[in-house]
């Protein structure tokens, strides 16, 4: 009976009785969830225009990140580290396409994902090599105007807390969210990645080359890659164990639909808002970390009951 | 007849000594056969003839185990299907593959894809000439949408069309390239009358008005024998025979094919 208790009642009052911090962890929720979105996006981008799950993503993000913070700490300017990081991640692709991709067309998507995961681990060992494994880097957030306060937001008598980096964070999602939103319906080429993620062999028909496409989409990938890394480099610091991160794309995606933009954002904000307030509220009833397998747990239900996620394209099985 | 003000020229595509293996199972075997300026080929044949898998040669998904494709006079063993759309081959396919989240307007631009010229770089960002381009090539894509008159639908996502409009779109789509060598995979499979009536009438026009020639599969015998100049029929992947809907229509062998006589 007390448990029934605390996991009905007791919740509820205490929302009730402290709406203002209800808040706050929803707002919080809200934040962590941009950045969830931030790298299942990344993941979201790759797999609709070549049907590919590029298991690498996490790893590419933190390369990005570490060549630009190696390029800064090495004494050059800010924009220059930016610069240089985009480049290399457009080499990166480049090079992927090129040694990874291209061999394996007309490839089962199995395959291709196998070949993903050898390049996740072949790019770790590989910025391991070039930037050092051991040291951890710190992300120049002065240098970026990325502010490290929290602001202070009067409420109903009391104050709501937000992090400045979380703010940032919100923003760029939202700007770049917008950015490729405008690539992928308003330019010739964003047609042609569209048409490239509908149907390979009809894009091929009308000459669409795939290769270069391919490229694109992996450069922009790797360059919301760069975006992600700097976000979440900015709220640890910089080292491989931030591929674990990428972990938390897989929930999203499942929640959104691995197809679907706004799907990405939708279920980063579920994902991220869910995880809190279900510690804050429900953490002591049901034993405490909840944050540590919420996300999964409600992907599992989602493979239950919708499958292809909140937005993403129906299955239907001719039979 | 609509053959009789027609110039039908030299060959414009020669199929020579075609075989095409899946593993055991022989697709192809030593087909040839060319298909001329601006006439109306059709391919008929039983299920599973191989006329797909000839298609899929001549357009690069496919590359042939032996002989060889000779195009416009030149020779090809193996061509990427990009390729080919960019020296004037446009398809439409058997299981409608049209961009479905897009739109009839946006399927119809990708067709436009070969014709464009600004590099990646300029489209991407989408300024200046690349704009202009855009625009030139946005007429020539309502000029294709006035020609099938579909002009109420240029908004719609075509994954929402009934399944005669996407079949239109689709032959939309591999007109918007304005190509010399039209592909039909059974244009009007799965069609009632009236659609079909309209489909005949669109690829005669297109045949007619803008001299494209065209190879077509198709099932229905009566439309075979209207529309097409000749006819050639496979049978488990060997060519039995090539000729005239008349002459075709006569031939022993192709009548036993179709009324399924034992194989002596």
């Amino acid at each position: 009976m007390d448990f029934l208790y605390s996991v009905t009642a007791d919740p509820v009052l205490q929302i009730v009785e402290d709406p203002v911090f209800f808040l706050q962890i929803i707002l919080e929720g809200l934040m962590a969830g941009v950045m969830y979105s931030l790298v299942a996006l990344g993941f979201c981008l790759i797999y609709k225009a070549s049907g590919v799950f590029n298991f690498a993503q996490g790893v590419m993000m933190v390369l990005a990140v570490m060549c630009m913070v190696t390029v800064y700490d090495a004494g050059f300017g800010i924009l220059l580290a930016l610069l240089v990081a985009m480049v290399f991640m457009v080499g990166l692709s480049f090079a992927i396409e090129r040694v990874v991709l291209r061999p394996m067309v007309n490839q089962p998507q199995i395959i291709l994902f196998m070949a993903t995961i050898g390049l996740a681990f072949f790019l770790e060992g590989f910025g391991e090599f070039i930037f050092g494994g051991s040291s951890q880097k710190i992300v120049p957030t002065e240098a970026l105007h990325i502010g490290r306060d929290a602001l202070l937001i009067p409420m109903f008598g009391s104050e709501i807390r937000l992090q400045q980096l979380d703010l940032t964070a919100g923003v760029c999602a939202a700007l770049l969210v917008a950015t490729l939103a405008l690539f992928f319906q308003k330019t010739t080429v964003g047609r042609a990645l569209r048409a490239v993620a509908d149907d390979h062999q009809a894009a091929l028909s009308v000459g669409i080359p795939l290769r270069s496409m391919w490229v694109i989409v992996w450069s922009v990938a790797g360059l919301v890659a760069l975006v992600t890394g700097i976000m979440w480099g900015a709220s640890s610091s910089v080292d491989f164990s931030l591929v674990l991160i990428a972990m938390k794309a897989f929930p999203v995606l499942i929640l959104g639909g691995f197809t679907s933009v706004p799907g990405v954002i939708v279920g980063g904000l579920i994902i991220g808002v869910g995880e809190k307030v279900a510690e804050l509220y429900w953490g002591d009833a049901l034993g405490g970390s909840i944050e540590e397998w919420f996300a999964y747990v409600l992907a599992l239900v989602f493979l239950m009951f919708r499958p292809q996620g909140l937005f993403g394209e129906k299955i239907i099985e001719r039979v | 007849m609509v053959t009789d003000h027609k110039q039908i020229g030299e060959a414009l595509l020669q199929v020579n000594n075609v075989s095409l293996s899946f593993g055991a199972v022989q697709a192809l075997s030593d087909v040839s056969f060319e298909v001329r300026e601006h006439e109306i080929l059709a391919i008929i044949g039983p299920n599973g003839a191989g006329k797909s898998s000839m298609l899929n040669v001549i357009n690069g998904f496919y590359t042939a185990n032996e002989g060889s494709i000779v195009y416009k006079g030149i020779s090809r063993a193996k061509m990427e299907p990009a390729d080919v759309a960019r020296n004037g081959v446009s398809r439409t396919f058997q299981n409608i593959a049209l961009f479905r989240g897009m739109t009839t307007l946006d399927n119809i631009m990708t067709g436009r894809n070969t014709k464009m010229h600004r590099n990646f770089i300029w489209q991407a960002i989408y300024i200046g000439p690349a704009r202009n381009e855009e625009l030139e090539h946005r007429r020539k894509a309502e000029e294709i949408i006035d020609f099938l008159e579909i002009q109420a639908i240029r908004k719609t996502p075509v994954g929402r069309l009934p399944y005669g409009l996407q079949k239109r779109v689709e032959l939309g789509r591999a007109l918007a390239a304005e190509p010399e060598l039209l592909l039909l995979d059974e244009p009007m499979a799965g069609m009632n009358t009236e659609e079909k009536e309209d489909m005949c009438r669109f690829i005669l026009d297109v045949n007619e008005e803008f001299g494209t020639t065209i190879a077509l599969i198709e099932h229905d015998m009566g439309v075979v024998m209207d529309i097409s100049d000749r006819v050639v029929v496979l049978d488990y992947g060997r060519k039995i025979a090539d000729g005239s809907p008349d002459e075709v229509r006569g031939n022993q062998s192709v009548i036993d094919a179709y009324l399924g006589v034992s194989r002596e």
